[in-house]
């Protein structure tokens, strides 16, 4: 336990350090690889369309709901939400199995307000999510420090490097080997999930890393992963991990 | 509740061009859509958008279904007095939604 901690103290080190050094960090987060026009249009709040979702779950986090009356904000101050998105997936306290901020948030739905979950990508729920994220905007992302978490990361991991659909390329052939380079009109990312849930102009809708991630493996002609499947958390932690130390800029607009 | 974001300069100067920008929440269904029953999603759009300030007309826009969801309108006005801008959208199945920013011309 406590190895693990210094180990995972040295690798945030090593991590600020390679940041600091400058020019070594060869990572670019989607809102890089945007042109001028669309960073200016997710900088202005007014302009962002995201931003309407975060007014909708701010108004949702006042609201009581549930058997048990209360609302979001019965329970949690103001400003506690901070930081919250940077560190998701994390394990809830008596669980075993990490869960992403929108299951966390479903967690709240079921076992705090005694009401019913949110379905799957519904619009109450990419709001609350968008709401909370956005009070992570400009922190760098910093995974749960939990041993507990690596299997599952290296689940993530390998789903990531393995081929897989009818095209038969992995996740990597595409953000790792050819990220900078075109396909068709859209520029390949390095797929850092900075800023979830986007607003994607394509959807012309709010959406989370799931939707995403689902966008991309019907791409390359696999079967996406049933909304409630383990593998989404996993590649999640995964990615998350990929991108430590970069900045939070959710909720994001991509094309 | 209408969900509704409007950018409008707080103070300007008289005589001062400026730029106002609105953006509200809306689905556009252009009507021509299938939807998972193979049924046509019926057509659900905001028909119009006009701006007053201090009650008289300065921007007038038809939309159409070929305008993109959660549609975006920025427009230039010359500054004349201070009062209210007020920003309104109307459309099918009886849509309404208003908003409204204070301008000081000084
Ligand atoms: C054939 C190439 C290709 C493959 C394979 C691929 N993607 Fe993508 N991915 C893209 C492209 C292109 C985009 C950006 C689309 C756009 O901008 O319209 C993207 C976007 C993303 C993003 C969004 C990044 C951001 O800035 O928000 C993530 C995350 C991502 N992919 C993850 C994955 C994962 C995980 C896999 C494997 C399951 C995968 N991708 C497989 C091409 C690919
Ligand atoms: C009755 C009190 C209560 C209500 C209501 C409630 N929560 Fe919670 N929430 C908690 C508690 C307690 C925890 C911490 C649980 C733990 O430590 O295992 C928590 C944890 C969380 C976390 C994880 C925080 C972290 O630091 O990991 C999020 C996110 C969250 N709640 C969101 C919400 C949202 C969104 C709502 C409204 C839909 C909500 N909560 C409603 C009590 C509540």
């Amino acid at each position: 336990m406590r190895l693990s901690a210094v180990v995972g103290l040295g690798t945030v080190f090593l991590a600020t350090l390679a940041m600091a050094q400058g020019g070594k960090d060869q990572r670019r987060s989607g809102y890089q690889d945007m042109s001028p026009a669309l960073q200016r249009m997710q900088d202005d709040d007014t302009a962002n369309p995201a931003m309407l979702y975060v007014q909708a779950g701010e108004a949702l986090w006042k609201q009581k709901a549930g058997a048990s009356n209360k609302a979001c904000v019965d329970c949690h101050d103001a400003g506690s939400m901070k930081g919250v998105a940077a560190r998701y997936p994390a394990i809830p306290s008596g669980a075993d199995k990490p869960v992403d901020l929108e299951g966390r948030i479903n967690l709240c739905r079921t076992g705090q307000q005694k009401a019913a979950p949110f379905d799957a990508e519904s619009e109450e729920l990419l709001d609350l999510a968008a709401y909370v994220a956005r009070q992570s905007r400009g922190m760098p992302i910093a995974p749960a420090d939990d041993p507990r978490l690596a299997s599952f990361r290296a689940h993530g991991e390998q789903l990531f490097k393995e081929r897989q659909g009818q095209l038969n390329l992995s996740c990597a052939n595409c953000h790792d080997d050819n990220a900078g380079k075109k396909l068709g009109g859209a520029t390949i990312p390095q797929a850092h999930p900075t800023g979830y849930p986007i607003y994607r102009l394509e959807w012309q809708a709010l959406g989370s890393l799931k939707r995403r991630l689902r966008n991309c493996l019907i791409g390359l002609r696999a079967e996406p992963y049933d909304y409630s499947s383990p593998e989404y958390v996993d590649l999640e932690l995964y990615l998350m991990d990929r991108a430590r130390g970069m900045t939070i800029d959710a909720p994001a607009v991509r094309p | 509740m209408a969900n509704v974001l409007i950018n409008a300069p707080k103070t300007v100067r008289k005589g001062e061009t400026i730029e106002l920008k609105a953006l509200i929440l809306h689905p556009m269904e252009t009507g021509f859509r299938p939807g998972a029953n193979g049924q046509l999603i019926p057509r659900n759009i905001i028909e119009q958008f006009t701006a007053t300030w201090n009650g008289v007309e300065i921007f007038r826009m038809k939309m159409s279904p070929a305008v993109a969801a959660n549609p975006y309108v920025s427009f230039f006005a010359v500054a004349k007095e201070s009062g209210t801008i007020r920003f309104q959208w109307t459309g099918d199945r009886n849509f309404s939604a208003e908003g409204s920013v204070m301008v000081t011309v000084t």
